[in-house]
């Protein structure tokens, strides 16, 4: 066949109804084909068909999740209407954080890509979350990642985690955004299945946003940045829409190949064209590139757009129209700009030696058109491509071992008691791998970019600057818990929300609203199905409970080997406000003779305890009870605490326990402390167990009157456990551990893993 | 009147805001510079910021240095005119020349972020006239490339003219040769630098403001001029 009568061309289609095409190949059932036939009256051509199969795939359509995500919708705390300029839908939300300033930010999953090649996988995540920031008119002012791993001493957790972590590294590092906080969790449910969630957050004026939109017919639609190449064709539908068997190494060709030069220079050439306002709209290109560019802005503008597809600039000039459309290649944007504008654009895209070229003209036919070698090669209304895919709402059943799992109570396991026992669990959780000193992965990361930082990890949140002149800022968490979600899907994804806003409020912000990363197996899998449903219902009631809105968020579905899904795991992040960043709060106990208070309910709870993961291996009974409005209380506290500059640090509790959140505060402060553990309460439970709605706070002696007052004003439980200094962790009458030998037990873990 | 002192922006640079508030906050006046200006806008002083210019491609600063506005500053510096190359900066001024030795990759191959302790050692030069000699300072130190390099001949003559600026102390971040994290040229005018000042400059933002006396020492030198 030649090349020329190779195009298959709109009349093509037309006089060969009967051509078999690669449906199942791309990804596509057979009622889906049906219907793309019947949408256009025809078969599809070669081009419409890679079209339809990337936009139409799990992971851009959203169509087992669509359904259930309108809970987001629905169910909106009034406080939304407040603060949400942007809300669901768009490539970010964006939140009204007062002064003049709008914040956008949102996390997404690279997770398929990363345990192909864990480099380029968690880099072109973090490249891709960036653009999206981006693209809302923002810029980007810092990063975050959530990671999970099989077993930590697992020998493929030994090829895929360093590679994350110096792709997140060598990605962020060189577009210049601190990387401030995140976090690192080993489960062997993500063995074969590595979750990596990257968030990006950016900072513009509040009435600088930028839509996705391609309005006004004659408007020049201009692609520029990288040159379009045969990287990460279908990644979006072959990978991270279908499930992985044996065949991950194959899927190598489907992985990106990032380059942050291209993507630093983008930015910076992006934020002069903002400031100038030459677009009227603007996509970036990730997930399904091209299709997905072209059909969203033309779906969402005047409804119609005719691109000249010979004259994308290419990487590979053998690269065919399909390739072109599908190709995933990083570091590209498109915008639509009117006709007088385009000479400045141009000119500012030549100042940054950004490459940029019109492809495209904005029509008002209602069709997208796509011409190649000057043949028709797409003709389709593009809401169908973009908006309007299928929807299911796919069979779910309760885990048949559910009830079996929640009965197998974590309270009931053997548990320490001598005071030697007691030393012995709290340095052999000070060590394990989800609870050690992290040092080793995040000084691969910069912080210090941007000269904004105000607190990263290991601080409980990440604290950014935003106006130097006044001392406003945000605060940022990002939290998830797989072991609680598997007890109890809908409990889980609230301890996760629960946790991150607790972090945020402990940081001394005033937490405004989330977004959210919900990593599942199969929507195929019925159970999946279900599990999915709980963490969405859990997210939306909660989000109503402590009054933040949801802005935005991620699904990644497939997220299993074989017929085996990974523990359900929704990841939220919280932002918060904070008017003066100066008095943020560390977690680190700051001077001597101060007094340490906990604040919060203790109980006897244990299941998916990371007790009972270390020391038993054990997940089952039922994850800790989720309390709303001692949540807001607590927050309350914290942040009117380090507003009057009452406390001089905080520090949350969750895995671990009291003791672990006691270890983490000594060793950030260098300094030690006397702990009378709360009297009535064994002392096991006291230190290891994870109620939540709790912190730990160090308050010099003259706020202590101030403080109680404060807490008793809310009605947040409060305990005096004792007085900071010295060099020792001292448990009053139980034990002494000196800060040295905990400070080898928790640092010394990554090394002896990866070197 | 008010002194100076210009900050290159090349393809690539990050921490060249940083730098300019610092030069800001060391009570001079910031200016950019854009890598392919034909002019240095008469500043009296000119800093190289960190980053990956060009992306570190081919080798870190190779490309930089060809940029037109280098040019101007290897001319100004070898007549004198104030230069601090900072990081990425540092690894400009060894490829242009105007520094001896070289950095090359981390002898632990991760790039690395840590808050770092150091000794000023030479407080003649006109970046760090502010700091008394033998001065311990903590200041952010961020790299993949940043260990210093150079042939014995070459170390000893730094040693022996009093040309380490800053050493680490305590640990070595990077594998440096002689723990070496500053140079200076023989005139004292052009000061290479692993470590990032402009980071150290406010408690709020960094581990110390102990960077900030980088900046005003130049202030001085040229107030004083």
């Amino acid at each position: 066949m030649s090349s020329r009568s190779a195009i298959d061309s709109v009349p093509n289609a037309l006089a060969t109804p009967d051509t078999v095409l690669p449906v199942t190949e791309l990804g596509l059932k057979d009622d889906e084909f049906a219907r793309i036939k019947e949408i256009l009256g025809r078969r599809p051509t070669s081009c419409e068909l890679a079209m339809y199969s990337v936009m139409w795939s799990e992971h851009c359509s959203y169509k087992s999740s669509k359904i259930h995500l309108r809970q987001f919708g629905e169910k909106v705390p009034p406080e939304a209407a407040r603060i949400l300029l942007v809300g669901i839908g768009e490539n970010a939300g964006v939140v009204d954080i007062g002064q003049g300033y709008a914040v956008t930010f949102k996390a997404e999953s690279h997770n398929h890509p990363s345990y192909v090649e864990p480099y380029q996988g968690a880099a072109t995540g973090v490249g891709g979350i960036v653009r999206d920031i981006l693209t809302m008119g923002a810029r980007p002012i810092a990063v975050m990642d959530s990671l999970r791993f099989g077993p930590a001493d697992a020998p493929d957790t030994a090829r895929v985690l360093p590679g994350v972590v110096a792709g997140i590294g060598g990605y962020g590092n060189c577009l210049g955004l601190p990387n401030i906080g995140g976090e690192i969790v080993f489960d062997p449910s993500y063995y074969g299945n590595p979750l990596v969630n990257a968030l990006s957050v950016g900072v513009m004026r509040a009435d600088g946003i930028k839509l996705a939109t391609a309005p006004g017919p004659g408007n020049q639609v201009i692609l520029f940045g990288a040159r379009t190449g045969g990287d990460g064709i279908g990644g979006a539908s072959v990978l991270a829409s279908a499930t992985f068997e044996a065949e991950g190494q194959r899927k190598r060709p489907s992985v990106q190949v990032g380059d942050p030069f291209a993507e630093k220079v983008l930015i910076e050439c992006c934020l002069e064209i903002f400031a100038e306002d030459l677009v009227a709209g603007i996509q970036d290109l990730g997930a399904a590139g091209l299709s997905c560019a072209t059909s969203e802005l033309a779906s969402a503008g005047t409804g119609g757009m005719r691109v000249v597809l010979d004259t994308v600039p290419l990487r590979d000039p053998t690269l065919a129209p399909e390739e072109i459309l599908m190709s995933e290649s990083q570091e590209r944007m498109c915008a639509v700009v009117e006709p007088s504008k385009v000479a400045r654009f141009l000119e500012i895209c030549a100042k940054w030696d950004v490459n940029a070229t019109v492809i495209a003209e904005v029509t008002d036919t209602g069709r997208l058109e796509i011409f190649w070698r000057g043949e028709l090669v797409v003709d389709v209304p593009p809401r169908t491509v973009a908006h309007e895919g299928p929807v299911y709402d796919r069979p779910m059943s309760r885990p048949v071992d559910l009830d079996a799992l929640n009965a197998d109570d974590a309270s009931a396991l053997p548990r320490p008691s001598s005071a030697a026992e007691l030393r012995a669990t709290l340095l052999l959780l000070a060590a394990s791998p989800n609870l050690a000193d992290k040092s080793w992965v995040t000084d691969q990361y910069d912080r210090y970019v941007q000269g904004n930082t105000a607190l990263a990890m290991p601080d409980d949140a990440g604290v950014i600057r935003i106006d130097a002149t006044t001392n406003l800022g945000i605060a940022l968490a990002l939290d998830g818990n797989g072991r609680y979600a598997r007890l109890d899907p809908y409990a889980g994804a609230q301890l996760a929300l629960a946790e991150a806003y607790r972090n945020v409020a402990a940081s001394g912000a005033r937490p405004l609203a989330i977004t959210d990363c919900l990593n599942f197996g199969s929507p195929e899998d019925p159970e999946v199905m279900w599990q999915f449903t709980e963490a969405i219902r859990g997210i939306a009631d909660g989000c109503l409970a402590l009054g933040v809105p949801v802005t935005g968020g991620n699904v990644s579905f497939y997220n299993q080997t074989g017929s085996t899904p990974i523990n359900p795991t929704p990841v939220i992040g919280v932002l918060g406000v904070i008017d003066d960043v100066r008095t943020r709060l560390r977690i680190g106990f700051a001077s001597d003779g101060e007094r340490i208070f906990l604040l919060g309910a203790t109980g006897l709870e244990f299941g998916g305890s990371e007790w009972a993961h270390v020391v038993h291996g054990h997940l089952g009974g039922r994850p800790p009870k989720v309390d709303f409005a001692a949540e807001r209380a607590l927050a309350a506290v914290l942040c009117e605490a380090a507003s009057g500059r009452l406390v001089s640090a905080a520090h949350d509790i969750s895995d671990g326990g009291l003791a672990q959140a006691l270890v983490e505060s000594c060793l950030r402060g260098g300094r030690g402390v006397a702990v009378t553990l709360p009297s009535g309460l064994d002392p096991f439970v006291a230190l290891f167990s994870e109620s939540a709605a709790r912190a730990i706070v160090s308050v010099p002696n003259t706020s202590v009157p101030r403080f109680a007052e404060l807490a008793a004003h809310h009605d947040v439980p409060l305990a005096s456990l004792g007085t900071t200094g010295g060099a020792v962790l001292a448990l009053t009458g139980l034990l002494e551990i000196p800060l040295t030998e905990l400070a080898a037990a928790a640092t010394g873990t990554f090394p002896a893993l990866y070197g | 009147m008010t002194a100076r002192v210009g900050v290159v922006t090349f393809p690539g640079s990050l921490d060249d805001r940083d730098a300019l508030r610092a030069v800001a906050a060391a009570g001079a006046e910031p200016v950019s510079l854009w890598h392919k200006d034909a002019s240095l806008h008469g500043v009296d002083a000119v800093v190289l910021p960190g980053g990956f210019s060009y992306g570190d491609y081919l080798r870190c600063g190779a490309i930089a240095r060809f940029s037109p506005v280098m040019d101007l500053v290897i001319a100004g510096a070898r007549e004198g005119l104030p230069v601090l190359g900072i990081c990425n900066g540092f690894q400009v001024l060894c490829e242009a020349h105007l520094l001896p030795g070289a950095l090359v990759r981390n002898c632990h191959l991760h790039f690395t972020c840590t808050d770092q302790r150091l000794q000023i050692e030479n407080t003649s030069t006109a970046w760090t006239s502010a700091y008394e000699a033998g001065a311990h300072v903590v200041i952010p130190i961020k790299n993949g490339e940043g260990r210093f390099v150079a042939d014995v001949a070459t170390l000893d003559q730094l040693e022996a003219e009093g040309r380490v600026v800053a050493r680490y102390v305590g640990s070595n971040p990077n594998g440096s040769a002689r723990d070496i994290g500053g140079i200076t040229n023989a005139a004292g005018n052009v000061v290479g630098l692993m470590p990032h000042p402009e980071h150290a400059i406010e408690e709020l933002t960094g581990p110390s403001s102990d960077g900030l006396a980088f900046f005003t020492s130049v202030v001085k030198a040229l107030v004083s001029v």
